[in-house]
C-alpha cells in the first residue's frame, strides 16, 4: 500500500535508507514510531506484571510462614508475630454478599423499567443519572455513610429492626450504627449502577421479535419479559453480577469509613463491626514494621488482587460469550 | 369471524401510515394484502391484533369490529384481543431457549387454556394442523432452534394455532423461506381456511393469486382497490392496481 | 379451565372481556407487581443519587467561600481556614498522573487500533481490561513498596505514579474506541498520497479522533481526582502548602476523608464543602463528556 519515494538523489545516507526500507519493508520513521509505540505497550504490560511481582515478592515472608492459615488467623498481632485475615475475609464476603443480595433485584428491576416501561423522553436523563451514581467518588459515599447513614442506623434503623425482628440473630447484639449493615447498605448503592448498566445493555440486545412473539400470544408485559427477554439475558446479567461482585470485594474507602474497623467476637449479627481486606490495608499500612507485619499487609493486597483478577476474567468471559453468539456487542 | 374495519387511521409518532381504511373481511376465508413496500399493509395487519400500539409513540384511531365487538374499545385489554387474533411473523421466531413442545404450549399455558394431558393433546393437534407433527413427534423436547427455517415457521404457526384463535394474521410468512417450504406453507394455509379466518400479507403477487379468495391492494397508506382475487388480477378497476399487478412498479 | 373448546363455541363478546378468574387475577397481579416494583426500583436508584447530592450541597454550600480555596486548615479545629493545599495538591497530582497515564494510554490505544494483530494484541487488551478492574488501593500499595518505602518518605511523586497507572486503561479504552471510528478511507487516502504511516497517524488519524481522545482524558482525570485509597500510602496528605513532589502532599479526597472522621464540627463542615467541590467537578466532567460525544442524542 505504500509508495516508495524515489531515491534517485543518491548519497550514502540515502542508500542506507533504501537498504533499511528494503530490509524491513517500511520507512525508518515508521520503524521508529512503531518501536516507540511498542515500547509504551511493553511498559504497560510491565506495569501489571510488576504489580503482581511486587505483591508476591513482598508477601513472600508471610506466605511461606503461614501458608493457608493466613486466611484463618484471627488478627494482626505484631506482639506475638501472628498475622491473619480471617475476620477481614469474613467482613469482605458478608458485606459483598449483602450488597449483591439487594443490588441485583433492584438493579435488574430498574433496568427493566429503563428498557421496557420508561417513557421515551425520560430514557436518556435516566441513563445519565444512573451512570452518575457510578461516578461519585468512594470517599463521598463514605462521608455520607459515616455522617448520615450510620447515625440514622444507630438511632432509628437498627433499634427498629431489633425491636420488631429481634428474634433473628441477624438483628441482635449491641447497636453502634457503624458496622456490617451500614457497609452493606453503602456497597449496595455503589454496585447498583454497574448492574443497571450491564443489564440494560444486555436486555437491549435481545431481538425484538422474541418479545413480539410473546406479546402476539397474548402475554402480559411481565410474561413477555419472563419468557422472552430474561432467558436470553441470563448469561450477560450474570456477567454483570460477577463484575459487581469484584467491585464490591475491592471497595476500600466507603467501607473503611462505615464498617467500624474493630474486630468484635464474630457473631451472626448484622450490627457487629468488623473489617474487610481493603480496610485492613488502609488501616494497617502505617503501623507496619518491616518484616512480617509489612509482609502481611502486602499479602492482604495480593489476596484482593487475585480475587478481583478472577472475578473480572470470569465476568468478561461470560459477557464475551454473548458476543460470540452473534448478538450485538456489549461493551462494559 | 367476520371483521369489519371502519375509518382506521394509524401513525408512527407524527407520520401517518394509514388513511381512513374501511374494509370488510368475510369469515373462513383467505384475504391477501398486497402492495409495494412501505404501503402500509403490514401496519394495517398489526392494527388488527393491536400490536401496532406496542411501538413507542405509535397511535391508532378508528374501529375494528370482530363479530360486532370493537376491539379498540376502552374496556378491552389488548392481550385478550391477541389471544383470539393470532399472528405469524415474517422471520420465524421460536423461543430459542425452549423446546418444540414448550414453544407450542406457551400460548395455552399463559392463557390457561389447557393443562396436563389435555395440553399434550392440544399441542399434538396444533402440530398436526401445521403439518409438522410427523416430523417432530419423536423429538418434542429438542430445542426449537434445531429445526430448519421452514419447520420453524410451521412451528410458529402451530404455536399461534395452539392459542385457539379465531383469526390468523400472517405477515409475509414465507418470504424468508426457500421455495419448497413456501409451497408447503401455502398448502397449509389453504387447509387452515376451513377453520380460521386468515389474513395474509404478501409482496409476492403469485402467492396471493394461489391462496387468497380476496385481495386488497394498498398504496401509500390507503386501500386502492379490493375484491375477489381472480377478478382483481384479471380485470383491475383502477389504473394503479393495473400497473402494480402487471409489474410496472413495486 | 382444562378442556379445549372448538373456536366457535365461545361467545365473542365475552371472549374479549373474559370473566375474572383465578388465573386472570394472578396474571394481572403479577404484571402489575412487576411494573410497580421496577418503577419503584428505578426511582429508588435515581432518588438516592439526588438525595445524596442535594444533602451534600445543602450541608456544604454555607461553608464554601474564598478562604476555602486559599487558606490551609486551621489547627485543632479552630474556626476558619480552608482546604487550599488540598485543592492545589489535587491539581498537581492529577497533572502528574496525566503525565504518566496519557502517553502510556494513548500509545496503547494507537497500538491496539492501528498495529495490533494476533496474540500480543489480545494479551494487551486483556491486560488493559484487567488494569481497569483492579481496586485502586493495590496501585497505592505498588507505589508504596516501590517508591515510598525505599525513599523513606511519602511523596506526591509516588501518588502521581499510582494515579497514573489508574488512568492508563481509561485513556486506552476510550481512545481505542474513537480511533477505530475514524474511517479507513482517511488512512488509505493519506497513504496513497505517499505519506508515511507515522505521518498518517499523527497528522490525519489522531486529529480526526481528537474530540473523543480529549473527552477520554478528561474522564480519566475526573476519575483519579476523586481517588483516595491509593493516596493514603503515597501522597499521604498534609495540612501545609507544598509544591515539592518529593514530599507528602494533600489532596481533596484525602482531606475530606480526614475531616469526616474528625471530632471537630468545623472540619466536618469543611468536609461537606470539599465534597461539594469534588462532586461539582465530576458532574461537570460527566456532563461535558456526554455533551461532546453526543451522548444526549443517543438512541435507545
Amino acid at each position: 500500500m505504500q509508495q516508495h519515494v524515489s531515491v534517485s538523489r543518491g548519497g550514502a545516507g540515502q542508500r542506507g535508507l533504501v537498504r533499511l526500507t528494503a530490509r524491513f519493508g517500511k520507512r525508518p520513521i515508521d520503524l521508529l514510531f512503531r518501536g516507540i509505540t511498542l515500547l509504551f505497550v511493553l511498559i504497560v504490560l510491565a506495569v501489571i506484571l510488576g504489580v503482581a511481582l511486587v505483591l508476591v515478592v513482598n508477601a513472600w515472608p508471610t506466605i511461606t510462614r503461614f501458608g493457608r492459615s493466613f486466611l484463618t488467623n484471627q488478627a494482626f498481632d505484631p506482639v506475638h508475630n501472628i498475622f491473619g485475615v480471617g475476620p477481614a475475609i469474613f467482613g469482605t464476603l458478608v458485606t459483598s454478599a449483602f450488597a449483591l443480595l439487594f443490588a441485583v433485584p433492584i438493579g435488574v428491576g430498574a433496568s427493566i423499567f429503563v428498557v421496557d416501561f420508561c417513557p421515551r423522553p425520560l430514557r436518556i436523563p435516566l441513563a445519565f443519572f444512573t451512570d452518575l451514581l457510578a461516578a461519585v467518588p468512594s470517599v463521598i459515599y463514605g462521608l455520607f455513610g459515616f455522617l448520615v447513614l450510620a447515625p440514622w442506623l444507630q438511632h432509628t434503623g437498627e433499634p427498629w429492626l431489633q425491636q420488631h425482628l429481634g428474634f433473628l440473630p441477624l438483628f441482635q447484639g449491641p447497636i453502634q450504627g457503624v458496622g456490617i449493615l451500614a457497609a452493606g447498605m453503602i456497597l449496595t448503592v455503589m454496585v447498583l449502577p454497574l448492574i443497571i448498566a450491564v443489564s440494560r445493555e444486555v436486555m437491549l440486545t435481545v431481538p425484538t421479535d422474541q418479545r413480539e412473539a410473546m406479546l402476539a400470544l397474548g402475554a402480559t408485559r411481565w410474561e413477555a419479559i419472563r419468557y422472552a427477554v430474561l432467558p436470553f439475558s441470563r448469561v450477560g446479567i450474570l456477567g454483570g453480577v460477577i463484575l459487581a461482585l469484584g467491585r464490591a470485594l475491592g471497595e476500600t474507602m466507603a467501607v473503611t469509613m462505615v464498617i467500624g474497623n474493630q474486630a468484635t467476637k464474630p457473631s451472626a449479627s448484622l450490627f457487629q463491626t468488623g473489617y474487610t481486606l481493603s480496610s485492613v490495608i488502609a488501616n494497617q499500612f502505617g503501623e507496619a514494621t518491616p518484616g512480617l507485619f509489612f509482609s502481611a499487609v502486602i499479602e492482604a493486597g495480593l489476596i484482593v488482587f487475585v480475587i478481583t483478577f478472577i472475578t473480572n476474567a470470569l465476568a468478561r468471559w461470560l459477557i464475551s460469550s454473548l458476543e460470540r453468539k452473534g448478538t450485538r456487542g456489549v461493551r462494559v | 369471524m367476520a371483521i369489519t374495519v371502519e375509518h382506521l387511521n394509524a401513525w408512527y409518532d407524527r407520520k401517518q401510515a394509514l388513511y381512513d381504511i374501511n374494509l370488510s373481511i368475510p369469515p373462513l376465508s383467505i384475504t391477501a394484502m398486497i402492495g409495494p413496500s412501505g404501503c402500509g399493509k403490514s401496519t394495517f395487519v398489526r392494527c388488527l391484533n393491536r400490536m401496532h400500539e406496542e411501538i413507542p409513540d405509535a397511535r391508532v384511531e378508528g374501529k375494528v369490529l370482530v363479530e360486532g365487538v370493537n376491539i379498540y374499545a376502552r374496556s378491552i385489554k389488548p392481550r385478550y384481543v391477541r389471544q383470539h387474533i393470532g399472528m405469524v411473523f415474517q422471520q420465524p421466531n421460536p423461543l430459542p431457549t425452549r423446546s418444540i413442545f414448550e414453544n407450542v404450549a406457551m400460548g395455552p399455558r399463559i392463557n390457561g387454556l389447557a393443562r396436563g394431558s389435555s395440553l399434550q393433546e392440544l399441542v399434538e393437534q396444533s402440530l398436526q394442523q401445521a403439518a409438522l407433527w410427523d416430523e417432530v413427534k419423536d423429538q418434542l423436547q429438542a430445542p426449537a432452534t434445531q429445526l430448519s427455517g421452514g419447520q420453524q415457521q410451521r412451528l410458529c404457526i402451530a404455536r399461534a394455532l395452539a392459542n385457539q384463535p379465531k383469526v390468523l394474521l400472517m405477515d409475509e410468512p414465507s418470504s424468508a423461506l426457500d421455495p419448497i417450504s413456501t409451497l408447503q406453507i401455502e398448502e397449509l394455509i389453504s387447509e387452515l381456511k376451513q377453520t380460521y379466518t386468515i389474513i395474509i400479507v404478501t409482496h409476492n403477487m403469485q402467492q396471493a393469486g394461489r391462496v387468497a379468495d380476496r385481495t386488497v391492494f394498498f398504496l401509500l397508506g390507503r386501500i386502492v382497490e379490493e375484491g375477489e382475487t381472480t377478478a382483481l388480477f384479471s380485470h383491475p378497476q383502477k389504473k394503479e392496481t393495473e400497473e402494480y399487478v402487471s409489474g410496472r412498479f413495486g | 379451565m382444562s378442556t379445549t373448546l372448538h373456536p366457535f363455541e365461545r361467545n365473542t363478546a365475552n371472549a374479549f372481556q373474559p370473566p375474572p378468574s383465578a388465573l386472570l387475577i394472578r396474571r394481572h397481579i403479577s404484571n402489575a407487581l412487576l411494573i410497580m416494583l421496577s418503577t419503584f426500583f428505578a426511582l429508588f436508584a435515581v432518588g438516592v443519587l439526588f438525595y445524596l447530592i442535594l444533602y451534600i450541597l445543602r450541608q456544604g454550600i454555607p461553608y464554601l467561600n474564598l478562604d476555602f480555596f486559599t487558606k490551609p486548615p486551621a489547627p485543632n479545629g479552630e474556626p476558619g481556614g480552608g482546604m487550599g493545599p488540598a485543592v492545589q495538591g489535587t491539581l498537581i497530582l492529577v497533572g502528574l498522573a496525566a503525565l504518566l497515564g496519557v502517553p502510556l494510554g494513548l500509545f496503547t490505544a494507537i497500538y491496539l487500533a492501528e498495529f495490533g494483530r494476533g496474540r500480543l494484541a489480545n494479551a494487551v487488551r486483556f491486560i488493559v481490561d484487567l488494569l481497569n478492574g483492579v481496586p485502586t488501593i493495590i496501585f497505592g500499595l505498588f507505589a508504596w513498596v516501590l517508591i515510598v518505602v525505599p525513599q523513606q518518605t511519602f511523596s506526591s511523586l509516588s501518588g502521581g505514579v499510582a494515579l497514573g497507572i489508574i488512568m492508563i486503561p481509561i485513556v486506552a479504552r476510550t481512545s481505542e474506541d474513537v480511533l477505530r471510528l475514524v474511517p479507513r478511507e482517511l488512512r488509505e487516502a493519506s497513504l496513497a498520497l505517499g505519506a508515511t504511516e507515522t505521518r498518517t497517524i499523527l497528522r490525519v488519524v489522531l486529529p480526526a479522533a481528537r474530540g473523543g481522545i480529549i473527552t477520554g482524558i478528561v474522564l480519566a482525570m475526573a476519575r483519579v481526582a476523586g481517588e483516595t485509597a491509593p493516596l493514603l500510602m503515597t501522597a499521604f496528605g498534609s495540612t501545609f502548602w507544598n509544591t515539592d513532589i518529593t514530599q507528602p502532599m494533600d489532596a481533596l479526597p484525602l482531606r475530606i476523608f480526614n475531616f469526616t472522621l474528625s471530632p471537630y464540627q468545623v472540619q466536618i463542615n469543611q468536609a461537606y464543602a470539599g465534597s461539594f467541590v469534588l462532586i461539582l467537578l465530576i458532574l461537570l466532567a460527566s456532563f461535558a463528556v456526554r455533551w461532546f460525544t453526543g451522548g444526549f442524542k443517543r438512541k435507545f
